[in-house]
């Protein structure tokens, strides 16, 4: 299973403090990493921000130099068609093999919108996407 | 009306010779029959030759709850297992809990005590009284009931809980007192008015005896305003037997029984002796325990003692209500929570660091304790059910250890402050 297929996300802890997200912000700004697509998750008290950015291993180790907890995690990119049901083809084929999608987030995209979403194992989950004709996204491609 | 008035209206001069020839015997009967007291004094240079008035109660060497936890379980009794009739345990710092044990001698004078103080605020036959202090290792519950029944009262022992049933048994059984943390009366309030209870005029409820944790004038202008009840300040820790000693009618200063403790007030740091009337650390002397007595105890609640004449004719001196604690320890929902228990706590637990911050809140009338951590990057994860998981892993075990509920908020490694010196690791914004 080529490797390829897999992109890089970063995941980075937030805590409460007023302030907190725009401080990671600045450091990322700082370093001068792009991001290209992010979603917020947040509980009582905390909150995790998922972004994919270029060159994750570069930004993940700056990232972590400024003593930020952040962690790289695997997770799929396709493509969404721009039709009533895009969304609908693919959750149907993950559906019907029992995969389970733990969040995901969607982004517009350069040339298309992209949907990228976590699952807990990502080389199955790509090979029944590929098997059903689903188009399976490389780093380069979103 | 008084309980014993013999004892509670004798003389100053006569009480301090009774106090005088208590302490001596008590202290020649320790050193002769205790390892503990024995070489206690023995290292302070101290013989019971030198005690010869109770002035020299001074020379004595201090005791502290670490002698407790040292000594744990019974090797500071002085009576043997046949002789002790109850124990009591209150929870420990480091997870090792204090026991404390009683003859049936430190029972009837424990609850000769209450009895006294539950007399001096008009408590007696004709009352129903509600206990609603905690039951078992606890000392309040059972300390309470004991008392309430040698005056003569009803007792109905409703421990904590199930506030809208202690409030229906309360108009159901015509209950005239109550016993419980003033906080738990603040919330009875609360409830009461949920339930469209107007306590002056659906119950009979007149007066309330409220301790076993700090409170305030404040509180008490609240809980007599707003709950139309008298409220009362009560005393004691289990190292002394329990809750022992109230203010009479007057409220103006807790009665401590001379002919059972001497209280002295000192120094925090140094040890020397304060004035009447100046703030200082209580040091409890127990004149009458046999299980397990108590010389120069350093209860570390900080209190000004009162040696004028009360009104009410009693003799014994007061304390002031206690405005604080000479050590870090606080009291939440009644709990004893110290942050080296804390700290030890989360040195058990790998997803934390060892950094933390302590913040208490009270939301209405009960107390909140959060503690922030700092979460270690390894077990850090991007999927929020992992994160709820860890987080609600952390609050439990703090639960285990310390016995109450606690928020947990996760911050980043590093971003706690750190303390050179006397760290300061508690934000209390209660305001009594």
């Amino acid at each position: 299973m080529p490797q390829r297929h897999m992109i890089k996300q970063l995941s980075i802890f937030i805590n409460n403090e007023p302030g907190r997200l725009a401080a990671i912000a600045k450091v990322l700004s700082e370093e001068g990493i792009n991001i290209k697509a992010f979603n917020i998750a947040e509980s009582s008290g905390f909150g995790v921000l998922r972004a994919i950015v270029e060159d994750p291993d570069h930004a993940c180790a700056k990232i972590k130099d400024r003593g930020i907890i952040v962690k790289e995690t695997e997770v799929i990119a396709i493509p969404l068609e721009d039709t009533p049901g895009g969304l609908f083809k693919v959750a149907k084929v993950l559906g019907e093999a029992k995969i389970n999608i733990e969040y995901g987030y969607a982004y517009s995209g350069k040339k298309m919108a992209v949907f990228f979403f976590r699952v807990d194992d990502i080389q199955p989950a790509i090979r029944v996407l590929k098997d059903n004709g689903v188009t399976v996204l490389t780093g380069d491609e979103c | 009306m008084y309980w014993n008035p013999r004892i509670e209206c004798i003389p100053r001069d006569e009480l301090k010779k009774l106090q005088y020839r208590s302490l001596k015997s008590l202290v020649y009967n320790l050193y002769s029959f205790n390892a503990f007291y024995r070489d206690r004094m023995k290292a302070a240079n101290v013989h019971p030759d030198d005690v010869n008035n109770l002035e020299d109660i001074v020379k004595l060497p201090f005791m502290y709850k670490q002698d407790l936890r040292d000594n744990y379980p019974t090797k500071m009794f002085t009576s043997s297992r046949e002789e002790v009739v109850r124990y009591h345990v209150s929870s420990g710092t480091t997870g090792k809990p204090t026991l404390v044990g009683y003859t049936q001698g430190d029972i009837d004078f424990w609850t000769e005590s209450l009895a006294r103080a539950l007399t001096s605020i008009g408590i007696g036959t004709g009352d129903v009284m509600q206990v609603s202090y905690g039951y078992g290792l606890f000392t309040g519950g059972l300390g309470l009931h004991y008392g309430a029944e040698r005056v003569g009262a009803t007792v109905l022992p409703a421990s904590v809980g199930n506030t809208e049933r202690q409030l229906e048994l309360m108009m159901d059984l015509d209950v005239t007192a109550i016993a419980c943390t003033p906080s738990y009366m603040v919330h009875m309030g609360e409830v009461a008015h949920k339930m469209g209870i107007d306590l002056v005029k659906d119950t009979k409820l007149r007066k309330a005896v409220l301790g076993a944790e700090p409170w305030s004038e404040g509180m008490r202008t609240h809980i007599e305003r707003d709950l139309g009840i008298k409220a009362y300040d009560i005393y004691g820790t289990s190292e002394i037997s329990g809750p022992m000693f109230t203010e009479c009618e007057e409220q103006n200063g807790l009665h401590i029984w001379g002919d059972m403790m001497i209280i002295e007030t000192i120094d925090p740091d140094t040890g020397e002796t304060v004035a009447p009337g100046e703030r200082g650390e209580l040091v409890m002397t127990v004149l009458k325990k046999e299980a397990m007595p108590m010389i120069r105890y350093r209860i570390k609640d900080l209190t000004a003692i009162m040696d004028d004449d009360c009104p009410c004719g009693r003799t014994s001196p007061r304390i002031q209500r206690i405005t604080g604690r000479s050590d870090d320890m606080l009291i939440i929902r009644g709990i004893n929570v110290f942050p080296s228990q804390v700290e030890h706590t989360l040195m058990q637990i790998p997803e934390v660091g060892e950094q933390f911050m302590i913040m208490v809140d009270r939301q209405g009338a009960l107390d909140n304790m959060t503690v922030q951590v700092e979460l270690s990057p390894d077990y850090f994860s991007d999927k929020m059910s992992d994160m709820m998981q860890l987080k609600k892993k952390v609050s439990s075990d703090m639960k285990k250890y310390l016995n109450i509920a606690v928020n947990v908020e996760l911050m980043d490694p590093g971003s706690l402050p750190r303390f050179e010196g006397k760290a300061k690791r508690v934000i209390d914004r209660r305001s009594l």
